[in-house]
C-alpha cells in the first residue's frame, strides 16, 4: 500500500522537525489527531489543524493530554489512524494511556518532543530524559516501540515507520524527539506518495460471530475490526480472555501478557533499527540516539584522528532495546561511551548487556542544552585508562 | 373489570430477593415467596394469576433480569 | 425447581425483551442486592428498542467503577475505558466516525470527579452524544468512599463523620456547560427514564440524563437509610416533578424532596456542524470533509 497522493507534499522544503513530523504523519495516513498546546511540540499541531482541512482529517485541541490521548484511541477504533502529540509534562499525564492502549493493543502513536524536566523545567530547551519512562511509564508490565530520530528529515521518515510499526504490531509508537530536532530547520525531502510505503490496518475478514477480538496466530498480532461494523466488540483496560471480555485470574494474565510482551521482543530483530559506522574492528564504541548522535560526531573524528579505533551506534529505534545486538558487540569491543541528555538512562541498558565484557561508560549532561563534544572526546580518550 | 391475563417468568438464580417488583406491581399480584434460591435469596411468586395484567412493570424494575411479565390472552 | 417458573404451565415462554440487548454469557451481573443499575439498563434497552436506532452502529462507552461495568454487559459495540475518561474516548470515537450513536454510559464519580473536565467541555462543544450517569451518591466500587455528588452531612468512608464537602447539581453543571438535553430521574421513575434516554438520544447534540439510584450496599448501610428497596421507597414519596425547573434550584440534599424532570431541551449546532460549516465558508470546494 502506497500513501495517499493528496495527502503528501512531494518537493524539497525547508522545515522544522515539528513540521516535518506533522508532514509523515499526513503521509502515513493519520486522519485523526488530538492534542493539547505545549512547548515545545505545539508547532507539530499547528501545522496539523492547517493542513487537516484540505486532507481530510479531523483536529480537535482537547481540554488536556489526557483527552488527547484517550480519544485518539477511539478514534483508532472508529477505523481511522491517529496521533498525539505532547512534551514533557503533558507526555507524564499521557501515561496511563500508553498503558491503555498497550493492553487494549491500540494502534497508535504518541510524539513526544522532548524538554528538559522534571516537572516544568526548561519548556524550551532539550533534554532526552523521558527515555526510561517511555518505556516503563504506565503501571504494569508491557512493551512499547520508541524510535527516535535525529533530523528534520528523520522526524518525516520516522514517524511514518511509527505508524507503520503501530499498525503491523497493533502496540503505541512513541516518537521521542527532543527540543533540538523539533526546532531545527533544515531541508526535508518528501517523496512522492507511490514512493512511500504504508502498513494498512489488518482488519479480519471473519464474520461477526466467528471472530474473537484476541485470538492469534503465531504472528502474536490479532486482526482488527471498526466499530459500527456488526461485530458488538468489547473492549476493556482489564485483563481480557479471547473474547475479549475480563477474566480476573492469574492464568488468564499470565498468557495475555506473555503475549504481548513477546509480540514485542521476539520480534526486536524484525523491529532493530540501526546505523553502524566503522563498528567493525573498533576498540570503542559510542553509543549513541537522537540528537546527541550528531554532537559525538566532531569526538569520535579527533579521537580517530588521535588513532584511536572508535566506532559509533546510532539507535534509531531505542525499544526494544537491541539486546542480543549489544551483547554480541560487547565480546568484540572494550568499551562502550554513552552520551545522553539526561544522568543516566539508556547507559543502564547498554552497562546491563555488557554484563561486564566491555566498559560502560556515560558522558551526562542535565540537559538544556547539548554536550560539549569535548566532554565526549574526553571520555573516549579517558575510558579505557580509568578502566 | 380486567381485560387481560398476563403472567410472569421468573428465573430463579438470577434473582437477588431485593423485591422491587413485588413493591412496585400495580396489582398486587407477586409476593416474597418462602422459597430460596441456591444463593440464598428469597425470590418472588405469582400470588395470584388472576390478578396479573402482563403490564411488564416488574421486568421493567427487575435490577437482575430476573423477571417479566407479558400478555397471555384478552378477557371478556 | 426454581429453573424457569410460569404461572400457567402452556404458556409458550416469552423472553425478557432485556436479553436482546445483553451479552446473556456474561450473566449473572456483578451488582448488589437492590442496586439500580440494572433498573437503568431496563430502561435504556428499551429506550434504544423505542428509539429505533441501528444497533449496529450504537456504541456505549463507559468508565471505571459500578455504572463503568454497564458496558460490558451490553450487546452493542462496547468500551470500557480508564477511569473517568469515556467522554473523550467517545468524542475522538463519534468524531472519527460521525455515523455512530454514541451513548456514554458510568456513574457520578467517574463522570463528576475524576471526569469532570471532560463532562463541560464536551458539553461546552456539543459533541452529539448522550451522556447517561447512574447517581448513586457515592463510591461504589471501591468500598464507600464520598462523592463529589454525596449530599452534605452523608457518611462515607472517607468523611467518616459526615461530608463537609459541598456537592455538585449535576443538571445546572450540564445546563451551564451548554448541554441541548438535560433531565433527572430515580430510578423509581423506570417510565420516565425511558423516556429520557429515548428523547435524550434522538435529539442532535451533548444529551444528559442524571438517574439517581441506591447504593444499598455502601450508601445506604453506611447512612442508615435501609436497603434498596427503602430507598426506592423514599424516592417514590419525594420526588416533585417539575419539568422545566431552573437547574440552579434543584441541589440534592441528604434525604430531602428531590426534584425530578425535564430541565433543558434547546438546539445548537453541534461541534461537527460547526466544523464543517465554518470550513467550508474558509475552503469553499477546496475543504475535504471528514469521511466517516
Amino acid at each position: 500500500m502506497k500513501a495517499e497522493k493528496n495527502a503528501v507534499l512531494t518537493g524539497a522544503h525547508f522545515i522544522d522537525g515539528d513540521h516535518a513530523a506533522c508532514e509523515g504523519a499526513i503521509a502515513a495516513g493519520c486522519k485523526f489527531v488530538a492534542g493539547y498546546p505545549i512547548t515545545p511540540s505545539t508547532e507539530v499541531i499547528e501545522r496539523i489543524a492547517l493542513r487537516f482541512p484540505l486532507v481530510g482529517g479531523v483536529f480537535i485541541q482537547m481540554e488536556d493530554e489526557i483527552a488527547s490521548s484517550i480519544a485518539i484511541q477511539g478514534a483508532v477504533w472508529a477505523g481511522k489512524k491517529a496521533m498525539t502529540v505532547t512534551s514533557g509534562p503533558g507526555f507524564s499525564l499521557m501515561m496511563e494511556h500508553i498503558g491503555y492502549a498497550a493492553i487494549t493493543e491500540t494502534p497508535c502513536v504518541f510524539i513526544n518532543v522532548q524538554r528538559s524536566g522534571p516537572s516544568t523545567g526548561l519548556p524550551t530547551l532539550p533534554a532526552q530524559a523521558d527515555m526510561m519512562q517511555a518505556r516503563w511509564g504506565s503501571h504494569g508490565d508491557y512493551e512499547v516501540i520508541a524510535i527516535v530520530p535525529n533530523s528534520p528529515q528523520e522526524c518525516f521518515d520516522l514517524t511514518i515507520r511509527a505508524f507503520n510499526l503501530a499498525e503491523e504490531y497493533r502496540v503505541p509508537v512513541l516518537v521521542m524527539m527532543d527540543e533540538c530536532v523539533g526546532h531545527m530547520t533544515e531541508k526535508v525531502v518528501i517523496p512522492e506518495a507511490d514512493q512511500i510505503d504504508i502498513v494498512e490496518r489488518k482488519f479480519t475478514k471473519k464474520p461477526p460471530g466467528e471472530y474473537k477480538m484476541f485470538e492469534t496466530n503465531e504472528s502474536m498480532v490479532p486482526e482488527m475490526i471498526k466499530v459500527g461494523d456488526g461485530y458488538r466488540m468489547h473492549l476493556t483496560g482489564l485483563t481480557h480472555d479471547e473474547r475479549g471480555y475480563p477474566a480476573m485470574s492469574p492464568k488468564v494474565q499470565q498468557k495475555m501478557l506473555r503475549r504481548l510482551v513477546d509480540k514485542i521482543l521476539l520480534n526486536e530483530e524484525k523491529i532493530r533499527h540501526i546505523e553502524e559506522d566503522e563498528v567493525e574492528g573498533a576498540d570503542i564504541v559510542v553509543i549513541s540516539y537522537g540528537i546527541t548522535s550528531r554532537v559525538v560526531l566532531p569526538a569520535i573524528k579527533k579521537a580517530r584522528e588521535d588513532g584511536l579505533k572508535v566506532g559509533h551506534i546510532r539507535l534509531l529505534t531505542v525499544w526494544p532495546f537491541p539486546e542480543a545486538y549489544i551483547r554480541d558487540l560487547a565480546k568484540r569491543v572494550s568499551a562502550f561511551v554513552v552520551p545522553e541528555l539526561n544522568l543516566g538512562q539508556i547507559v543502564h541498558e547498554v552497562e546491563r548487556c555488557a554484563a561486564g565484557h566491555a566498559v560502560t561508560r556515560l558522558v551526562p549532561h542535565a540537559g538544556g542544552a547539548v554536550h560539549e563534544p569535548v566532554d565526549i572526546y574526553d571520555a573516549i580518550k579517558g575510558v579505557l585508562e580509568h578502566a | 373489570m380486567k381485560k387481560v391475563q398476563g403472567t410472569v417468568v421468573i428465573k430463579a438464580d438470577s434473582c437477588k430477593g431485593c423485591a422491587f417488583c413485588v413493591e412496585f406491581c400495580p396489582t398486587g399480584a407477586l409476593h416474597l415467596s418462602d422459597s430460596y434460591n441456591a444463593k440464598g435469596y428469597r425470590i418472588p411468586e405469582l400470588i395470584d394469576e388472576t390478578k396479573c395484567t402482563g403490564c411488564g412493570l416488574c421486568g421493567l424494575f427487575c435490577p437482575d433480569f430476573a423477571i417479566h411479565g407479558f400478555i397471555i390472552k384478552k378477557v371478556a | 425447581m426454581h429453573e424457569q417458573q410460569t404461572a400457567t404451565a402452556e404458556v409458550p415462554e416469552v423472553k425478557n425483551p432485556v436479553e436482546s440487548l445483553l451479552r446473556m454469557d456474561r450473566m449473572p451481573h456483578i451488582w448488589c442486592p437492590g442496586c439500580g443499575i440494572g433498573t437503568t439498563v431496563n430502561c435504556f434497552a428499551r429506550a434504544l428498542e423505542q428509539s429505533k436506532v441501528d444497533l449496529d452502529k450504537t456504541a456505549i462507552v463507559s468508565g471505571i467503577g459500578c455504572t463503568g461495568r454497564v458496558a460490558g454487559y451490553l450487546n452493542l459495540d462496547s468500551f470500557h475505558t480508564t477511569h473517568g475518561r469515556a467522554i473523550p474516548f467517545a468524542t475522538g470515537l463519534k468524531l472519527a466516525n460521525p455515523d455512530l450513536k454514541i451513548v456514554v454510559y458510568s456513574g457520578d464519580g467517574d463522570l463528576f470527579a475524576i471526569g469532570g473536565n471532560h463532562f463541560i467541555h464536551a458539553a461546552r462543544r456539543n459533541v452529539d452524544m448522550t451522556v447517561i450517569c447512574v447517581n448513586n451518591l457515592i463510591y461504589g466500587m471501591t468500598g464507600g468512599q464520598v462523592a463529589p455528588t454525596t449530599p452534605v452531612t452523608a457518611k462515607g468512608t472517607t468523611y467518616p463523620y459526615g461530608s463537609y464537602d459541598p456537592p455538585f447539581n449535576l443538571p445546572f453543571l450540564a445546563d451551564s456547560s451548554g448541554a441541548v438535553y438535560v433531565a433527572r430521574w430515580t430510578v423509581y421513575h423506570v417510565h420516565h427514564v425511558t423516556k429520557a434516554i429515548k428523547e435524550a438520544i434522538l435529539h442532535r447534540g451533548f444529551s444528559f440524563v442524571e438517574i439517581i439510584s441506591p447504593c444499598p450496599t455502601l450508601y445506604s448501610r453506611r447512612n442508615r437509610l435501609g436497603d434498596g428497596l427503602d430507598q426506592m421507597k423514599f424516592y417514590q414519596e419525594n420526588s416533585e416533578i417539575r419539568h422545566g425547573a431552573n437547574t440552579k434550584d434543584v441541589d440534592i440534599d441528604f434525604q430531602k424532596k428531590i426534584i425530578v424532570g425535564k430541565f433543558v431541551e434547546r438546539e445548537r449546532k453541534t461541534y461537527r456542524q460547526l466544523m464543517n460549516e465554518h470550513l467550508t465558508s474558509v475552503f469553499g470546494e477546496q475543504y475535504t470533509k471528514y469521511e466517516g
